[in-house]
């Protein structure tokens, strides 16, 4: 069942294209990574598709706000309030029946059940980031969108995330997240976007991108891939 | 409207954690009502100034006619208007302007009290200033002004011994001068005596045509005296002013002062807070999660230039009970303040956010608060009377379209009943929520 879809979606700031017409799906379950250089168009069109930018054209079929989770590349969290007090007002504004209970679920799940009363100011970047992530998490949203969720994160954090995210896909939640990491796309995405100055150049299997380009290492076929268009 | 209450607690919250904040939100309106209550309650400082009077006790009084005129009064009169330190000699009151024991020195010459009874020539007090702008111009102020009403103290003396010498010469009487007493006929009765005599002589007589010449004279001479008599008056006190105010009741300028004191203060708290509660948001990234459908643009604009207002009224209000020890309040107008503080407070809150929303970090907002807030402040106070019509015009509309002036005169009309009316004030500052709202929400816009 498809949860999201996005079709001819393109954003312009001005006289810039940051992404121009944009089409792909993503049904319940499945993992899309989206990757491409830097100022692609990759946190454009997750903040299209998160509700935090508006398109200038194309359309998009979204599940409520609410049942989306969002987050971001910098961690957007309070950092003068504890991890608790963070939770507990984005479990408020998301209306979430008992906050107290998914702040608590949320607290464990992300191990910071021991630092819930720290301001989140005093936290390393880890940490913040595992916040961040929380905060994204606390309304058990269909959709998960995320924004280079492991860039701040150390390879142990990294694989308790993966673990985390992967234990909410075998649940039905669809992801969608931008990444420069390729390993990390080849890994865990059933879907690769390839975008370059804001188009989409690729859409399919990852293992389709390297069959393509004759090549095994999905990094050096991606490099290949772009060199190949002029990027 | 359900995420109001979170999005208050938890900026409340960060207000709370940020310990500098929150003693400046509590310092600040104390001390502005003390040093204002202070200012206004206590007399200015009189300027300290060297003071030689260097007539001899024996000519202290002046003869001037029939009138007596003291010098120790107008002393007493000028010592109103400075702190006098008495010195001994010229020199020594050059010596303390030099050395900054006084900022000027005045010398009553001996010769003051001769001018002075003479009448034909000119009296001078003589000034010395240490060549300082600001010092000359502050005791010029307080000398020229005392020296204005002895003058004209003076003149009315004047004025009445020359009425008294007219007298005597219209009606006649007893003249003392220089210690002898002599007896005055008087015009009138002369005129008189002189119509008795002509009509005892015949008609064809040449002394009594030339009698009657002379009488005629002093006809003419009875009635321009009489009239001069009036004209002396009129010199004595040629200009008198008589106050009228047009519209309206005159703010005492205390009064005044404390209603700009309180509109700055509440319009910094709620630029600054409002601004920089918002642009907080963008700082920390929340913004963006917020703005995704949690919390609509209008709710969110609100619940911060509604944060901004409710401190700004309790810190602006704690400073006008404040200076209220000090300098007396009508407390029964005490809901028409919280009205015009209200308002005020909301359409400085409305203006913080919308600078907020068009900054992307807090100290940007915090400089465009300062940069846009303080200019306003000035260009409301300027007097008409003080800059070109044209230039006037362009400062009423820069303030007409900014809320300081609006909120002056919403507080000044609580505090003071002056003019404009509150409900006009009122009215304006509802426009210029609306205005600065639309404008805010255009820069919130995804």
């Amino acid at each position: 069942m498809t949860q999201l879809e996005a079709r001819g979606l393109s954003k312009r700031f001005g006289e810039r294209v940051a992404v121009s017409d944009v089409s792909f799906s993503l049904g319940t379950g499945e993992v899309l990574a989206i990757i491409g250089p830097n100022g692609a168009g990759k946190t454009t069109l997750l903040s299209m598709l998160a509700g935090s930018l508006v398109p200038t054209a194309g359309e998009l079929h979204l599940p409520p706000a609410r049942a989306i989770g969002w987050v971001p590349q910098q961690s957007a969290v309070y950092s003068k309030l504890s991890v608790a007090e963070n939770l507990r007002l984005f479990a408020k504004l998301e209306r979430v029946a008992d906050p107290d209970a998914a702040v608590a679920a949320m607290l464990e799940q992300t191990g910071l059940r021991t630092r819930a009363g720290d301001e989140v100011g005093s936290l390393s970047g880890g940490n913040r980031q595992r916040v961040n992530i929380a905060i994204g998490l606390i309304a058990d949203p269909a959709v998960l969108l995320l924004d280079e969720p492991s860039s701040a994160l150390d390879p142990r954090q990294r694989a308790r995330l993966w673990e985390f995210i992967n234990a909410r896909v075998a649940g039905g939640t669809s992801v969608a997240f931008a990444t420069h990491d390729i390993a990390e796309a080849e890994r865990y995405a059933g879907q690769l976007l390839v975008l370059a100055d804001g188009e989409l150049l690729f859409a399919g299997p990852p293992e389709d991108l390297g069959a393509a380009e004759h090549e095994h290492d999905l990094e050096r076929a991606f490099v290949h891939f772009l060199t190949e268009r002029g990027h | 409207m359900t995420a109001l209450r979170p999005l208050l607690g938890k900026d409340l919250r960060i207000l709370r954690r940020s310990p500098a904040l929150v003693a400046l939100l509590i310092i600040y309106p104390i001390a502005i009502a003390i040093l204002i209550g202070l200012a206004l309650s206590s007399s200015p400082a009189l300027p300290r100034v060297a003071f030689l009077n260097e007539i001899p006790p024996s000519q202290a009084t002046i003869q001037l006619g029939s009138e007596t005129i003291k010098t120790t009064r107008y002393e007493k009169e000028l010592f109103q208007a400075i702190q006098p330190v008495r010195v001994a000699s010229v020199a020594q009151a050059i010596e303390d302007v030099r050395n900054g024991t006084t900022i000027a020195a005045l010398i009553i010459p001996p010769a003051l009290p001769e001018q002075l009874a003479s009448a034909s020539q000119t009296a001078y007090v003589k000034v010395i200033y240490n060549g300082n702008a600001v010092n000359q111009s502050l005791v010029e102020q307080a000398i020229e002004s005392k020296l204005a009403q002895a003058n004209a103290l003076l003149a009315a003396q004047l004025s009445k011994v020359a009425d008294s010498y007219i007298n005597l010469l219209l009606t006649g009487g007893r003249l003392n001068f220089l210690g002898a007493s002599y007896q005055i006929l008087g015009l009138v009765k002369a005129r008189e005596m002189l119509a008795a005599i002509a009509a005892h002589l015949p008609a064809s007589s040449p002394t009594r045509r030339e009698i009657v010449q002379v009488e005629g004279f002093a006809q003419v001479a009875v009635s321009h005296l009489g009239g001069s008599k009036s004209v002396i008056g009129a010199v004595a006190a040629p200009i008198a002013v008589q106050q009228e105010t047009l519209s309206g009741r005159r703010t005492p300028l205390n009064n005044y002062a404390v209603a700009v004191a309180v509109s700055v203060s509440l319009m910094f708290v709620c630029i600054l807070l409002a601004s920089g509660m918002l642009a907080l948001e963008r700082e920390e990234g929340t913004l963006g999660r917020l703005r995704r459908g949690l919390v609509s643009a209008g709710l969110l604009l609100s619940e911060k230039a509604l944060l901004a207002a409710l401190v700004g009224l309790a810190v602006s209000f704690a400073m006008l009970a404040g200076i209220g020890l000090f300098v007396p309040l009508g407390w029964g107008r005490v809901a028409l303040w919280l009205a015009a503080m209200a308002a005020g407070g909301i359409a400085f809150a409305t203006l913080g956010v919308a600078m907020g929303a068009l900054v992307r970090d807090v100290r940007a907002a915090s400089l465009l608060a300062l940069f846009v807030s303080l200019p306003l402040v000035f260009l409301a106070l300027v007097p008409q009377a003080t800059v070109s019509a044209g230039l006037f015009e362009v400062i009423r509309i820069v303030s007409a379209v900014f809320p300081f002036k609006a909120a002056l005169e919403a507080l000044d009309a609580a505090i003071n009943q002056s003019q404009p009316s509150l409900l006009e004030a009122l009215g304006h500052l509802a426009a210029l929520i609306a205005g600065f709202g639309a404008i805010a929400r255009l820069a919130l816009r995804p």
